[in-house]
């Protein structure tokens, strides 16, 4: 006899018991310790079937591959980049996967890429000690001039992005900012005026400040109508 | 005999216990614990690069602890600042005290930087800022296997009791001070010390008095990281 001990969509935290028994099985950041089902991190629990799924709230970025990262270069080596993402170490970005070209006939690759800035890059390889190798050749992957950035909690990243791109898409409508949301956290922002900007900022941290309510994107609507003060926010 | 406690309490009753998380918002994850008149901070950074290198684990995350006495925050004298013998001491039992809970196999070769800072204290330093330093874990959103509570149990003037004052730390007749830290819903033990004297009976009773003391902690520390949460609906 299987006995649940939380509520669909309750918030729990590490240890706490989700269900006593056999009959569940665990997934997320839930596992099991003999016949209990145990939360492993701060999250909200979903119940679908048979299974208990754990959502963390709060969390590290784990990369994973063809995720699309904004980083920043931090050194430059005789054949390649590394690049700080905000992870436990840095990626790397070699040379020759820089926009796709096989060429090694860049002498200093501080004229391509100089510490300080910031690239949108594709995760391209991850191997088991977590070292990162990005690439550039993709579409939509560059160099990022001018702008801001700003850092929400990689989790969050999904409810910021929305389904299909409908919260981001909404915001980016509503501000006229140019937004590019990286799934490490790191969102890349750039306006055609500051004011704008900072209203988008000021969305997206609300966004992050409130991921774990429903009937988020009637808020987002109307906080962005009151702010940008346009009546056909979509 | 120690027959009524100083502060009237009964005796194992421990002092009113509030918590707080998301207090510093540079960091990953914070907390306060306050255990009377004992306060304590602990913020979490990281898994960040790890330097000096030779520390580096090929398999997991360094935990390093640093615990740190204000120096305002005696009952008087001015507490010298920088690191001394027991703080060091203190870290180290910390990190003893969080590493088993924390599972950091998805980070190898960093580090997890976890500041506590004592801002007022009243004796059960070391255990109030175990308590904040696993909530900040927690709210940073690490892996555990569970929550850490820490309270210290000892024989005053002959009588066990639960969670001693600075007062009762220095009572005339003798005293034992024993911190013991525990996930509560195992009741595994993580931290276990003693200063003084005690007969194998009585740190059995200290023990089993400290578990129950953990329980009520860790049930004021799950509210406290839900209560981030509910504030926000």
């Amino acid at each position: 006899m299987t006995k649940v001990l939380v509520e669909d969509k309750a918030i729990v935290v590490p240890g706490q018991v989700l269900a006593d028994g056999m009959g569940f099985l665990p997934a997320g950041a839930a596992y099991r310790d003999n016949d209990k089902i145990i939360a492993l991190q701060l999250g909200m629990v979903n119940i679908s079937g048979r299974l208990i799924k754990l959502i963390p709230l709060k969390g590290l970025y784990v990369p994973k591959i063809n995720d699309m990262i904004l980083g920043t270069v931090e050194d430059i080596t005789m054949t390649g980049w590394f690049v700080d993402y905000g992870g436990s170490k840095y990626a790397m970005l070699s040379g020759r996967n820089y926009g796709g070209r096989d060429d090694g006939r860049i002498d200093d690759l501080s004229t391509v890429l100089n510490n300080g800035d910031v690239i949108s890059a594709q995760v391209f390889k991850v191997i088991k000690n977590n070292t990162v190798d990005l690439t550039m050749g993709g579409p939509g992957l560059r160099k990022l001039t001018n702008g801001r950035l700003i850092t929400v909690s990689p989790p969050k990243v999904p409810r910021i992005i929305g389904k299909q791109g409908s919260m981001i898409s909404m915001i980016k409508d509503a501000t006229n900012c140019r937004i590019i949301v990286g799934q490490n956290g790191i969102i890349w922002i750039y306006g055609p005026d500051p004011e704008m900007e900072i209203v988008a900022i000021e969305t997206i941290q609300k966004i992050e400040e409130l991921a774990h309510t429903t009937g988020l994107t009637d808020l987002i609507k109307e906080f962005l109508e009151k702010r940008v003060g346009k009546k056909n926010v979509q | 005999m120690y027959n009524e406690r100083f502060d009237g309490r009964k005796s194992d009753e421990t002092r009113p216990i509030t918590a707080k998380v998301g207090i510093i918002p540079n960091a990953k994850g914070s907390a306060m614990f306050k255990i009377g008149n004992t306060v304590a901070m602990a913020a979490v950074y990281g898994p960040r690069i790890l330097y000096p290198k030779f520390l580096k684990s090929p398999d997991k995350a360094l935990l390093r602890c640093n615990y740190n006495m204000m120096s305002f925050s005696g009952s008087g004298e001015r507490v010298r600042p920088g690191s001394s013998r027991r703080d060091r001491e203190i870290s180290h039992i910390t990190e003893k005290a969080l590493e088993p809970v924390l599972i950091v196999d998805d980070f190898p070769g960093s580090v997890v930087d976890v500041y506590i800072e004592l801002l007022q204290t009243d004796a059960g330093t070391r255990c109030a800022g175990i308590c904040a330093a696993s909530m900040a874990l927690a709210h940073a959103g690490f892996k555990m296997r569970g929550l850490v509570s820490a309270i210290s149990v000892g024989v005053v003037g002959g009588k066990l009791v639960v969670d001693l004052n600075n007062q009762e730390e220095h009572h005339e007749e003798g005293h034992t001070d024993c911190p013991v830290g525990m996930i509560a819903r195992t009741g595994e033990i993580t931290l276990l010390q003693m200063d003084g004297f005690a007969t194998p009976d009585q740190i059995k009773k200290m023990v089993e008095s400290a578990k129950k003391a953990c329980e009520q902690i860790e049930e004021i520390q799950r509210k406290a990281l839900l209560e981030a949460y509910e504030v926000a609906k």
